[in-house]
């Protein structure tokens, strides 16, 4: 019976808010271990990260200006939606090799990790933030601001719950993202990318690029309009001379464990900005 | 030596500070291990004094050899007792820093004076206190760590390189070592080529205090010096201040080598003046903010951006004021501008001035007679700056100020922010919601409302973008030298 024939997806880009192919045309399969062709997805190109990166940078300034409860708010949707499609995404991790207690613990951990940084949208101020007394008659504050544009490589090894904790604590103060995803993550990256279509994140708050990570990186490393770049699913085979690129700008490096959460994770993709001003009658 | 001051016609008596109350020696090797021991490299720097051209000593060119002592006798004091020295004691160290600086606040201010060539006004009144502020400040957080870093286990890095540079040169040794030291980390620290004396009278200081040996060691010498130290692979922790051109050199290396890296660079601060503003305050802080050190400081608020419709008479005001300022001899307790610090840096500043002279800016100066010897520059506006050039873009690092107008809060925020670097902001107004507008629109490390080149040591310091990263100061700068017991950073 047709009906019971499966329907291999195309899976796209996500830049933007939107689903486009790559420019390039290049496309890789992913298979289910067994070898059965599961879905074509895109192989992202230079030119499809320049895009992102735009993308990024148009957004970045809205989404910094919305009030930290806002952007909570918003971070706390993607784990509604998330946990709405569970089983779904369960069955993704299974398909992409998991075992299927592994993986239904990973969605759930997800989950719990979306909304454990949605909590921190209106707290990072007050834990990282400080009021100074300083030797005079002024009043002196230090308040994190987000750093910017980041690009993250992100680890291919537990993939939905790696890319989520590497995503939020980013975006949660107002950065925005590009996640660039190996070929082996792409099928649950690209699923998710669908459940933060339709969350509230604005366009370009978080792009999502696949294909190679090694072809990808450099040049991210070397972009003037990249802020950071998160080195924590850094390619093995990624020559350390290649962070040279990362000087002309002088861009933030970010290193970290994949699965972490923690507020000096948040840290990482802020920084610090110190006001002064006289107190006098 | 007389001043005069045309605008007012007033002469002023001379009032020096005797340099005798500052005995240093006439040659100094490398303190390394708790001793001064001469170079192996054989070679030798004579530092001069910038206002007279005089050689006040001479100091040891350290090359690679010598770094490699200096980092082996950090490795073996942090090794053998400054890892395990707990907090409390390592915090009485630090307080007693404080306190023999303190006692001895005035000496330390003269040879800043002598070597560095700013005013005794502002070495004696702003470098020295705040010098022991910081050490004073950090020896409290020494046995505080687990406050300041709550739910986390940390531990120092282990050995730092530190390179300073010649602006505030015992100043910057303070923002350094004070955090370096109360985090528990042992470090080799490498002062300007040019202003070598007042760190390694600190080292005076050290020993008198019983700093146990190999916790400081002092590498004086030129940029292969730095070279060395920044590419030695026993090293845990690189901190630089210096300019942007070095700092991205930094980078490349340190970043090959995941090495962990703080970094203070180069500036071109906007200073902001709104039509509501004080005016008359605003003036004083755009003296502040330009004049500053000679304007040798990395904050220095450059780039005068003022509202169209006060443009002309706050650039006379300004004018009038600068012709006000004394500029002469360092020791002078009259004097507002001391010297250039170098024939180097004088050189370079000339350099841009003249091409804003030949891409059509209108060059405004000072009227005050230089001396005949030592290197100086006048205070120096100028008007009529498009964004196209080099004065408007270039860090100059020296007495030189470029103003520009705009009309709207937000072409104001446009054009602060029209630079690679971050590190600083001014913002002059009497609207409190304006100020703090602007204050959040700036992307730069710290910003002055009502107010220019105030610092303290609860007051984290540093930059945005090309600026560097990592603070220095407060509770945010402790964060520089401690990592996470796992490693990462």
């Amino acid at each position: 019976m047709a009906s019971q024939l499966p329907i291999p997806k195309t899976f796209k880009l996500f830049i933007g808010g939107k689903f486009p192919r790559s420019e390039s045309g290049h496309t890789f399969q992913i298979r289910i271990p067994n070898g059965r062709l599961l879905a074509n997805a895109a192989k992202a190109s230079r030119k499809d990260l320049r895009e992102a990166i735009r993308n990024s940078r148009s957004a970045q300034g809205g989404w910094s200006r919305r009030t930290a409860y806002n952007r909570g708010q918003v971070l706390y949707r993607v784990a509604e939606m998330l946990d709405a499609r569970r089983e779904e995404f369960t069955g993704i991790l299974i398909d992409g090799g998991s075992e299927a207690e592994k993986a239904k613990s990973e969605v759930e951990r997800t989950v719990e990790r979306w909304i454990w940084y949605a909590g921190w949208a209106d707290k990072v101020v007050q834990v990282l933030g400080s009021v100074n007394p300083v030797a005079g008659s002024f009043f002196n504050f230090t308040v994190p601001e987000p750093t910017g544009v980041v690009v993250h490589s992100v680890p291919d090894e537990t993939p939905l719950l790696a890319l989520t904790s590497r995503l939020a604590p980013a975006i949660v103060t107002g950065n925005t993202s590009v996640m660039l995803v190996g070929e082996g993550a792409a099928l649950i990256s690209m699923s998710f990318a669908e459940v933060l279509a339709t969350s509230d994140i604005p366009p370009g708050v978080v792009n999502i690029l696949t294909g190679s990570v090694t072809d990808l990186l450099p040049w991210a490393l070397g972009h003037l309009d990249v802020n950071a770049v998160d080195l924590t699913g850094i390619p093995a085979d990624l020559p350390d001379e290649l962070l040279t690129e990362t000087a002309e700008n002088l861009k933030r490096l970010v290193y970290g464990d994949p699965l972490a959460a923690s507020p000096e994770v948040i840290s990482c993709f802020l920084e610090m900005k110190t006001v002064w001003h006289p107190i006098g009658r | 030596m007389t001043t005069e001051n045309s605008s007012f016609g007033l002469d002023y008596a001379p009032a020096p500070e005797s340099a005798s109350m500052v005995q240093f020696d006439d040659e100094y090797g490398l303190f390394i291990g708790g001793c001064f021991v001469a170079p192996k490299s054989g070679q030798t720097i004579d530092t001069i004094n910038p206002a007279t051209e005089k050689r006040l000593a001479t100091v040891a060119r350290g090359d690679a050899e010598d770094v490699n002592d200096a980092v082996a006798a950090a490795r073996k004091a942090f090794e053998e007792h400054w890892s395990s020295t707990s907090g409390s004691v390592r915090a009485r160290y630090l307080y007693r820093i404080a306190r023999q600086i303190q006692e001895r606040s005035r000496e330390f201010a003269i040879l800043e004076s002598l070597d560095g060539g700013k005013p005794i006004r502002e070495s004696r009144d702003v470098d020295l206190p705040l010098v022991a502020a910081h050490f004073f400040h950090h020896a409290g957080w020494a046995d505080k760590l687990e406050y300041a870093f709550p739910n986390r286990d940390i531990r120092p890095y282990g050995v730092a390189g530190q390179i300073i540079p010649w602006n505030f040169p015992l100043l910057m040794a303070a923002w350094k070592l004070a955090p370096a030291l109360a985090c528990g980390n042992t470090v080799v620290l490498k002062p300007a080529e040019t202003t070598p004396l007042s760190v390694l009278l600190l080292a005076d200081v050290l020993n008198d205090v019983d700093l146990p040996p190999g916790v400081v060691n002092i590498v004086t010498g030129a940029g292969a010096t730095g070279e060395a130290l920044v590419k030695h692979p026993d090293i845990d922790k690189l901190a630089f201040t210096g300019s942007t051109e070095v700092g991205k050199w930094i980078r490349q290396s340190a970043a090959s080598r995941h090495l962990p890296l703080t970094l203070e660079l180069g500036g071109k601060a906007a200073n902001i003046i709104f039509e509501d503003a004080a005016l008359d305050q605003a003036v004083e802080g755009v003296v502040q903010g330009i004049w500053f050190n000679q304007g040798h400081v990395c904050c220095a608020g450059s780039r005068l951006l003022v509202q169209e419709s006060i443009a002309e008479d706050f650039t006379d005001r300004l004018k009038r004021r600068m012709e006000s300022l004394r500029v002469g001899d360092p020791l002078d307790k009259n004097t507002d501008v001391g010297a250039i610090n170098s024939a180097e840096q004088l050189e370079k500043i000339t350099e841009l001035v003249n091409a804003g002279i030949a891409e059509g800016a209108q060059m405004h100066q000072n009227s005050c007679k230089l001396p005949d010897k030592g290197f100086w520059f006048s205070p120096t506006v100028f008007t009529k700056v498009q964004q196209s050039q080099r004065i408007a873009r270039e860090e100059i690092f020296g007495p030189v100020l470029t103003i520009q107008t705009f009309r709207t809060p937000d072409e104001a925020v446009e054009k602060a922010n029209n630079t690679p670097y971050g590190l600083s902001a001014g913002i002059w107004t009497e609207k409190g919601s304006r100020a703090h507008w602007m204050a959040m629109r700036m992307r730069a490390g710290v910003v002055w409302l009502n107010t220019f080149n105030k610092f303290d040591p609860s007051s984290p310091f540093g930059g945005y973008k090309e600026s560097g990263f990592g603070r220095e100061g407060g509770i945010q700068g402790l964060a520089s030298y401690v990592q996470d017991s796992t490693g990462s950073f």
